[in-house]
């Protein structure tokens, strides 16, 4: 039976995705089913063993293994080693289980609560603040007499001092996300709060959640089986502790006594480790510093003729760029792009996102990411060619030669050094200055790009000026050592279009006092109007159309740029349609 | 029909700024901001950043708790509205955010999305289901879109869900925050034929806010224009956009460039005409010290 | 911001307070226990009583802690009840003895871990792919289990180290170095793994930071950007992490010192615990708290230094 939406059964939802995901992990799985195996085995321990634990018979104190049906030998004491090594594991699920449960429940609870509601916060915080600096391992071991010993209890205990820990993580993630849009959306959805902190928030938390329970588990054995080394607990309940304990005492005697729990606690941890990072990789997947990408093709370095220097400034042929998929082909994000640029004229670099446009300007600067291959083409500047050249070489000319001037002023300047010094740093790595010098000049230049009161910004953090003096500062340090080619990425999209206009005229005015070369990135086709002489209109990596500024407006060629330009919303653009009763309303609002 | 759907009036909102400075000063973000919307009109606020019009939106969301003023709901007042309230209200204000990717529980399928705000309002399942279908017909999306997550899709698509989800308790207004900016200029004018289309077939209103003049004029059918928290100016778009009256929305509209060289040329000429005024206004920021000069003077002609 | 430090300081002493007092609340039921331990064998409910009003332990629970208090006040932390040495000196010294192990070991840990997670994180690629490894093996194996394989190995096998045994520093340097190479070792491999991890995943992160790359773009050479600027950056959660490891150091060495014999904090803390030696338990409380306080406020003051935001103006 249809209902006229398609398949009659949903597809399974897709949230099980990262199930899958895992159990193709080959890390994953191997570790998942070691833990299995050991888990079964602790379980399954009456039916493996034919001897209690505590059992002790005199005939085989230190028995070597295989004596009778002691399957690992016998201990000091005469007991079955192999039924003593089951019992451990049970110990140690147990202690994990507890101790791990006890944190999560107390602080998962506490980190959503208190994340979420600012009222609330102070109580958790002191609440845990002293539950932290509590010196846990006294307290437990202060505790003996009433515990018993009772690994139990003890992991109880161990789990409410966790806890903490557990806090501040989910604490910290639940304050990242609810801030978030899909929160506030719910909100004015008329979820009741339980709802949201179940179903939004602690659903978007999840992953970095289990991947804390995996090393929480593996904290929990590990201490109690600390503590059941030193003596701190039950002397009836076997555990790991226990057992390499007497298994370091009898060290001379019989070495191999030692081996058994050390291998399978081992074991058990590597394995809780091992899990718990591939958990990571999957869930959040792996930061990995890229390495340099040595898939080069071969790309001749072409030393330049030095002698007249062509008129061209800048000449990009064939440029192309692609970044390796997941499944190790390349992609090509700019494919075959030509571009000239003369000494002292501004070129637009026009395209939507995706268009490659902010590639192109990384390579001529030389700061593509890592992982990215030049498969082809030519950067020449000067006649110098770009590609292929040296680290050393492209940072000699950058800032001396290239300037950038990046899209959001905040984030690319560094928020723990003040303006002045990362301005001043910049320009004596450009040019040959002193450091009393690089401060007049650069104190000269805040003032030339309209900074009302140029000290006192020089001495400024960053999160202390506004977005438009940041993108001011910015320009100031890509200008300083009068480059001859400026790089400018979108430089005005961030700010607020007064702003904007500002900054247009500061860069069209700096361009004719230093008789500089501008390539402008943007995908406003008011900026290009505005500034530019000539543009590159670019779509999915790919040049469609060059002119200059005139003939592109007046008849462009390619169906894409007139599509671009048709959708720019201008004057003609107003709604007329009237809404309903509206007339009367109209007439009592016009000011 | 007399009484306008949304009512605002004389709204002040104060942040009180927390953080670790010693010295929490607070600041006023909304200064007795008046403006209204009536039955199926689209009021566009324009302004530019810190000009509060975010604020606004949030305040008539329940989002943030004005300080003084009211604002007034098909006659009642809903200024401190409870939680059980705004609940009620939920069917009939929603909301569309900027951002299409993070307005989006990145863990929850579309259909789930989508189906939340129905069932919350007591929808059953098999209902809701058939619902999911249409809203997603109605914003131009694929059927089997509802199996699928946020992450598959793109920024336009993102939105057309983002539209859909506050279409779905059927809604008669729609605060709209900033929905096409983050968009590309070709998907942005679709976007907005889709709200205008939505508009005329269901007649929701819209509190539509952007801080691009060229798209509140393009989708309002009045403007209201926000400087510092205030109103400065108010009329119909068309006025408003193109001839205004007060001088900051003058200095907008000429600072907005327009596209076509010989035009912008005579443009940013009429710009540097404008009386240059050297605007120094010591707001206290969010670490509560005042940065002076923290805003751009305009310079004159060279 | 001598305000904020004096008011952190003032939180902190009222956490000490709390902390002692509900230590003490938890010791009190165990009184009879300790006190027949200290009679020994042949203790009779009797006797134990009669010790018990003699040591002033039958008063009120409340009060009993109020007149520690009022001692502690004056400087006056009490005497052992088993061995009757001054808890303030005895304490004092066990805490100098892991202070120069966990000092050392930590010293050594930043050292190593910035050198490897900048160089995982600025070159990626194979040197990345070690540098993980060795942190994960540093995870991978308990301290116990490493210490024990230190000792067998080095003392008994190749007799190149002793295997018990502690030196102080200002006794003989030479021999101390010598008696602390295996604890240190062994507390080392931990430590590392963890902050290895730390700094490497923040430099990675911090180096694909935006103005990272407008640096590069001003010709300022790639090591002075990694080593002035994305490091500063980036040490902050790093800080977090080697306090953690120091507080947990104090106490965790205790495994290490009780496998090498060692006298220090954590064996100490341990046996009195265990006889319930309470002034000395006390006292273990009060330092330990104490100690917290000052650390993570010299945390939170070195972040504030580092990164400007957050700094208490």
């Amino acid at each position: 039976m249809t209902d006229g939406l398609g398949p009659t059964r949903p597809r399974a939802p897709r949230r099980t995705a990262a199930l899958r995901k895992l159990l193709r992990d080959p890390q994953a799985l191997t570790t998942a089913t070691v833990l299995l195996t050991v888990v079964a085995l602790g379980l399954l321990a009456p039916v493996l063993t034919q001897h209690g634990v505590n059992e002790a018979s005199l005939e085989h104190v230190d028995a070597d293994p295989g004596t009778g049906d002691y399957l690992l030998g016998g201990d000091r004491s005469g007991r079955d080693i192999w039924a003593r090594l089951l019992g451990s594991v049970n110990t140690s699920v147990v202690s994990a289980l507890i101790g791990t449960g006890v944190a999560l429940v107390i602080g998962l609870t506490a980190g959503l609560v208190g994340g979420y509601y600012d009222r609330l916060r102070s109580i958790t915080e002191w609440v845990f603040s002293l539950v932290m600096t509590f010196p846990g391992l006294l307290l437990l071991i202060v505790l003996m007499p009433m515990t018993k010993g009772d690994h139990r209890v003890t992991m109880l205990i161990f789990g409410v001092l966790l806890s903490p820990g557990v806090y501040r993580l989910v604490r910290n993630l639940v304050l990242g996300v609810k801030n978030e849009l899909f929160v506030d959306a719910a909100r004015v959805s008329g979820l009741p709060d339980a709802r949201i902190l179940r179903r939004h928030v602690l659903f978007a938390i999840r992953g970095p959640v289990i991947i804390a329970a995996a090393f929480l588990c593996n904290a929990s054995i590990g201490v109690q089986a600390g503590l059941a080394f030193l003596g701190v607990g039950s002397a009836t309940v076997p555990s790991f502790g226990s057992m390499i304990s007497e298994g370091f005492a009898n060290l001379y005697i019989e070495p191999l006594q030692i081996v058994w729990p050390s291998l399978l606690l081992g074991v058990i941890t590597v394995s809780l480790v091992l899990f718990g990072n591939a958990l990571r990789d999957v869930l959040e997947g792996t930061v990995s510093a890229p390495s340099k990408n040595t898939a080069r093709s071969s790309l001749a370095t072409r030393t330049a003729p030095v002698g007249a220097t062509p008129p061209e400034l800048l000449v990009i042929e064939d440029l192309t760029i692609a970044y390796p998929t997941p499944s190790g082909e390349l992609k090509e994000v700019v494919s075959g792009v030509h571009l000239r640029l003369e000494a002292g004229e501004t070129l637009g670099l026009v395209g939507e996102s995706g268009s490659g446009k902010t590639q192109t300007a990384f390579a001529s600067l030389g700061v593509l990411p890592r992982e990215a291959v030049v498969t082809r083409g030519s950067i020449r500047l000067e006649g110098r060619e770009l590609l292929g050249a040296s680290e050393r070489e492209l940072q000699r000319l950058r800032g001396r030669t290239i300037g950038y001037v990046p899209q959001e002023p905040m984030s690319n300047l560094n928020p723990s050094f003040t303006v002045g010094a990362e301005l001043a740093e910049g320009l004596r790595a450009a040019a040959d200055v002193s450091r009393a010098e690089a401060r007049e000049r650069m104190l000269t230049l805040l003032e030339r790009v309209g900074i009302p009161d140029p000290p006192r910004t020089f001495a400024s953090y960053p999160h202390q000026i506004s977005g438009g003096m940041a993108q001011r500062v910015l320009i100031a340090g890509a200008v300083a050592a009068g480059p001859k080619l400026l790089i400018a990425d979108e430089p005005t999209t961030a700010l607020d279009v007064t702003v904007q206009a500002e900054i247009l005229d500061l860069l069209r005015d700096l361009q004719k006092e230093l008789h500089m070369a501008v390539l402008l990135v943007t995908h406003n086709f008011g900026i290009v109007a505005d500034s530019c002489r000539r543009i590159a209109v670019m779509r999915q990596g790919e040049i469609v159309e060059t002119g200059t500024c005139l003939d592109i407006f007046r008849a462009a060629e390619h169906p894409y740029t007139r599509m671009l330009l048709d959708s720019v919303l201008d004057e003609h653009s107003v709604r007329r349609d009237p809404p309903p009763s509206v007339s009367r309303i109209l007439a009592k609002e016009e000011r | 029909m007399t009484v306008p759907l949304l009512e605002v009036e004389d709204l002040r909102l104060t942040y009180r700024s927390r953080g670790r400075s010693l010295r929490a000063r607070p600041v006023e973000v909304l200064h007795e901001v008046s403006l209204t919307v009536a039955e199926g009109e689209t009021l566009g606020l324009v302004g530019e950043s810190g000009s509060g019009k975010t604020t606004i939106g949030r305040a008539v969301l329940g989002l943030a708790r004005p300080s003084a003023g009211s604002i007034t709901w098909d006659g009642q007042d809903i200024t401190h509205a409870g939680r059980r309230e705004r609940r009620a209200l939920a069917r009939d204000i929603q909301v569309v955010f900027q951002d299409p990717y993070s307005s989006l529980n990145p863990a929850l399928t579309i259909g789930d999305t989508l189906a939340e705000p129905l069932t919350v309002q007591g929808v059953g399942a098999r209902e809701a289901r058939r619902k999911v279908g249409a809203l997603l017909d109605r914003v131009g999306l694929p059927a089997d879109a509802s199996q699928r997550l946020p992450r598959e899709f793109s920024g336009g698509q993102r939105q057309r869900v983002a539209i859909a989800r506050a279409l779905a308790p059927e809604p008669r207004l729609i605060v709209c925050d900033e929905p096409v900016s983050a968009l590309d200029l070709s998907t942005q004018a679709r976007v907005l034929d889709l709200f205008i289309d939505i508009q005329r077939r269901t007649g929701v209103a819209y509190l539509f806010i952007s801080h691009d003049l060229a798209v509140v004029r393009h989708i309002s059918h009045r403007v209201a224009v926000l400087h510092r928290g205030e109103v400065v100016e108010t009329g119909p778009a068309p006025a408003v956009t193109s001839a205004p009256r007060h001088p900051y929305t003058r200095r907008l509209v000429l600072a907005s460039p327009v596209a076509d060289p010989v035009e912008q040329e005579k443009r940013r000429a009429a710009r540097g005409r404008l009386t240059v005024s050297v605007e120094t206004s010591p707001t206290p920021d969010s670490t509560g010290a005042t940065a002076v000069q923290k805003t751009d003077f305009h310079r004159g002609t060279r | 911001m001598l305000l904020y430090v004096a008011r952190r300081l003032a939180t902190g002493l009222v956490l000490a307070l709390l902390v002692t007092l509900i230590t003490f609340l938890l010791l009190a039921p165990s009184f009879d226990a300790i006190v027949g331990n200290r009679l020994g064998a042949g203790a009779t409910a009797e006797s134990i009583r009669a010790m018990k009003t003699q040591m002033g332990l039958d008063r009120p629970v409340l009060a009993q802690y109020s007149d520690w208090l009022a001692r502690v006040a004056r400087g006056d932390l009490g005497d052992s009840f088993f061995t009757g040495e001054r808890v303030g000196h005895t304490v004092g010294q066990h805490l100098g003895v892991t202070m120069s192990i966990v000092l050392v070991t930590l010293a050594l840990s930043v050292a190593f871990s910035v050198a490897l997670g900048v160089t995982a994180a600025w070159r990626g690629g194979i040197a990345d792919r070690v540098v993980q490894a060795v942190s994960l093996t540093g995870h991978l194996v308990p301290n116990l289990l490493v210490a024990i394989a230190l000792v067998y190995l080095l003392s008994i096998r190749l007799g190149l180290l002793p295997a018990t045994g502690f030196t102080p520093l200002t006794d003989d340097p030479a021999t101390w170095a010598r008696s602390i190479v295996i604890p240190v070792t062994a507390l080392l491999i931990a430590s590392m793994a963890g902050l290895t991890a730390q700094i490497r995943g923040a430099m990675t992160d911090e180096l694909r930071k935006d103005y990272v790359r407008t640096l590069r773009t001003r010709g300022i050479p790639a090591r002075s950007i990694i080593l002035r600027h994305a490091l500063r950056n980036a040490s902050g959660p790093a800080l977090t992490v080697l306090s953690f490891e120091f507080i947990a150091m104090l106490g965790g060495a205790l495994i290490i010192e009780k496998v090498f014999a060692i006298p220090g904090f954590g064996s100490y803390a341990f046996d009195a615990s265990l006889q319930g030696d309470v002034p000395v338990i006390m006292g273990i409380t009060l330092f330990a708290v104490l100690l917290v306080v000052v650390v993570n406020l010299a945390v939170d003051l070195v972040n504030g230094w580092l990164n400007p935001k957050a700094r208490i103006l």
